[in-house]
């Protein structure tokens, strides 16, 4: 299953190759008249050159991650998180280090040994390291080096009512959307973007717009759902099963509200569950897209994502599906309409 | 048999205290490669015999326990998520964005025990509490309920993983590693002549409070007994009260520790050049030999301990060579072990 061997791929901002060589492989044996280019950041376009507009289709292979940044003299890892990860979901956690993963364990002091205060407060960065199990500062150094990135452990696994449990959910899930979308003919000019660095601060859009110049683009993401116990009903952002999301606005690009109106039309005319994004926090790649060149018209389509940015992302394969649908269709609108 | 691979066959059954069913049929089973008799007393404690032949010969008592810290249901939420509550000593921090199993009737469930993500934290975080938990198992509130009932077991998951050199992570090597080494002792018992019979011992309800080694301990009546468990590893900012991970086992000292017992212990590493570090305890130990020690009309008991790091955690590192060093210290002692005037003060 393709999202399956997309979420097993390790993909930290900064260190992509994985997922970029299995992209580019996947184009070259599926859609073998793609024209691809690899920009500057290592990020992948791919171009099906067609007679109408210029359109973007953008999703990020990058994920939050670790980078290594120091050895202890007993031969701990120090590191430092890539992209937003919270600590709350560090302490004892697997990971996995450097090209040949090296296996780890994110350490932290015992339970019997914190004090009553330290109890209280959650981990911070600086009390926390890994632990590969070397003696000494020798022995790390021979398995790893400073600046080699790391992800967290853990196989994607599906369960409960159609749901998926991975890693780098976000945004594989855009990843596996676009791949399909690809192998469909279009009459406009397409250029299907495969970024990086989109979660250290949305990076690798910036010189891809640039180097597309697009007319539209349409980004696909993972995006914040909380919808769980102890959340308060204004806090739940999106619902899992509620299907695709379209955001309005978030800290990062405001949507054209045109192309905003148009989408929710093509759902309601195709019956493709569609939701609003219900807070303005997050960003995605259509902040950098919006604001390249003389300005793009933009629009983010999402699959809503549980406990996003940790080891444990969940989503629903209706909603991936009700994405896919969705994309398309709109794709297809943007083919007959004007802006 | 290697520690490694003993601990490997301990990994993946669960027993998570008062719900010991799966691993005390793996440790039944390694126990039978060496002991004559295995059985399994009124609490579920697992007892081999590896006799000596010779009538009358003392009897020298080897103790580990079986059981691990877990998780209950408490309750369902109306988003269809379980409430639960802890069984044993948890570290709340440990348990945001865990995977998890839940034992239920009709079957294993996976769910996850989520966390908010950077996006939607506003103002300092607070440090995570249980009772803010639940796991998400994927289902509505309707399933869950059909699927999940109040009192079902959960357990952490993970695997058991190789590190560099000897070192390894796992659930609960407190105190699988302590039943690694009481298997690795009776094999290397079993190739010698020995003097006395051995009794091995793998607890349960340690975490609820040292409550199988006392039942076990006094159906045994053994003649002198070692408990093996896990202490604090060093690592960066625990330094005290902890011993640093591969320099050998720990043999501890104190008013919980017979002395006789102890200097034999300590004068057999020496003489197989084995390594240990010293603990010293001023008082309960905290391990299963404070109740061995006044079980019955008294058992005399030594404490050997396996430096472990992370105690507690879903994730705890420990050294195979130092489970190594304890087999092979007991396996040395009991060699020479006669019971009687040996212990007398």
């Amino acid at each position: 299953m393709l999202l399956k061997e997309l979420c097993s791929l390790c993909a930290p901002s900064g260190c992509e190759d994985e997922a970029r060589r299995f992209i580019i492989e996947k184009i070259r044996a599926e859609v073998p008249e793609a024209e691809i280019t690899v920009d500057t950041m290592g990020g992948v376009i791919a171009h099906k050159r067609g007679e109408g507009k210029k359109v973007m289709v953008a999703a990020h292979i990058d994920e939050v991650g670790f980078i290594v940044s120091g050895f202890t003299d007993d031969g701990f890892v120090r590191f430092k998180t890539v992209g937003g990860i919270m600590t709350t979901v560090l302490v004892s956690k697997k990971v996995l280090l450097g090209e040949k993963k090296v296996p780890g364990i994110i350490g932290s002091k015992a339970v019997h040994l914190q004090s009553r205060e330290e109890r209280k407060k959650p981990a911070s960065m600086k009390e926390l390291y890994i632990d590969i199990g070397a003696k000494d500062k020798a022995e790390a150094e021979k398995l790893l080096s400073l600046g080699d990135y790391g992800v967290f452990a853990g196989e994607y696994t599906e369960f409960g009512d159609g749901l998926v449990k991975s890693r780098a959910l976000d945004d594989r899930a855009g990843c596996a959307v676009m791949l399909e979308l690809m192998k469909k003919t279009y009459k406009n000019d397409m250029y299907f973007a495969f970024t990086v660095q989109e979660e250290v601060g949305l990076r690798g859009a910036i010189i891809a717009a640039r180097r597309i110049e697009p007319d539209l683009a349409l980004v696909l993401e993972g995006t914040t759902c909380n919808d769980v116990h102890g959340a308060k009903p204004h806090q739940t952002v999106t619902k899992l099963g509620g299907g695709a999301v379209m955001t309005a606005m978030d800290s990062a690009a405001v949507s054209d509200r045109r192309y905003f109106e148009m989408i929710k039309e093509v759902a309601e005319r195709e019956g493709i569950p569609l939701q609003i994004k219900r807070t303005g926090a997050g960003g995605t790649d259509a902040g950098s897209i919006q604001r390249s060149g003389a300005g793009v018209k933009t629009a983010v389509l999402a699959v809503p994502c549980r406990y996003i940015h940790s080891p444990v992302s969940v989503m629903s394969k209706r909603d991936l599906e009700s994405l896919g649908r969705l994309a398309e269709a709109v794709l297809r609108e943007i083919e007959r309409r004007e802006f | 048999m290697e520690i490694k691979e003993i601990l490997q066959r301990l990994d993946a059954p669960l027993g998570v205290s008062g719900h010991e069913e799966e691993i005390r049929a793996a440790i039944s089973a390694l126990f039978a490669e060496y002991c004559g008799e295995v059985r399994t007393d009124a609490l579920g404690s697992v007892i081999g015999t590896l006799r000596c032949g010779r009538e009358n010969a003392p009897v020298m008592m080897i103790e580990a326990h079986q059981d691990e810290l877990g998780l209950m249901v408490s309750g369902i939420t109306d988003e269809g998520s379980l409430r639960f509550l802890t069984i044993g000593g948890f570290d709340p921090k440990t348990l945001p964005g865990t995977e998890v199993t839940v034992h239920a009737e009709g079957g294993p469930l996976f769910g996850v025990i989520g966390a908010t993500p950077p996006h939607l934290v506003k103002g300092p975080a607070k440090g995570p509490e249980i009772s803010d938990m639940a796991v998400d198992i994927g289902f509505d509130k309707e399933k869950s309920e059909r699927l999940v009932r109040v009192g079902d077991i959960i357990t952490i998951n993970t695997g058991f993983t190789e590190l560099s050199g000897s070192a390894v992570a796992a659930r609960c090597i407190d105190d699988r590693g302590g039943l690694a080494v009481v298997v690795r002792a009776l094999e290397l018992a079993s190739r010698l002549k020995l003097g006395c019979d051995i009794v091995a011992v793998a607890a349960v309800q340690e975490e609820l409070g040292l409550r199988g080694a006392r039942t076990a301990a006094a159906g045994i009546e053994a003649d002198a007994a070692i408990v093996i468990d896990v202490c604090h590893g060093t690592s960066p900012g625990v330094g005290d009260n902890a011993f640093p991970l591969g320099k050998g086992v720990v043999v501890s000292v104190g008013p919980n520790l017979h002395p006789k017992l102890t200097r034999g212990i300590l004068d057999a590493a020496k003489e197989s050049g084995l390594d240990v570090q010293i603990d010293v305890d001023g008082g309960d130990t905290g391990t299963d030999a404070w109740e061995v020690q006044v079980a019955g009309t008294g058992v005399p008991t030594a404490l050997l301990s396996v430096p472990l790091r992370y105690m507690h955690a879903d994730y705890e590192v420990g050294d195979a060579n130092d489970m190594e060093t304890a087999a092979r210290l007991i396996a040395a002692y009991i060699l020479g072990f006669k019971g009687g005037e040996q212990l007398c003060y």
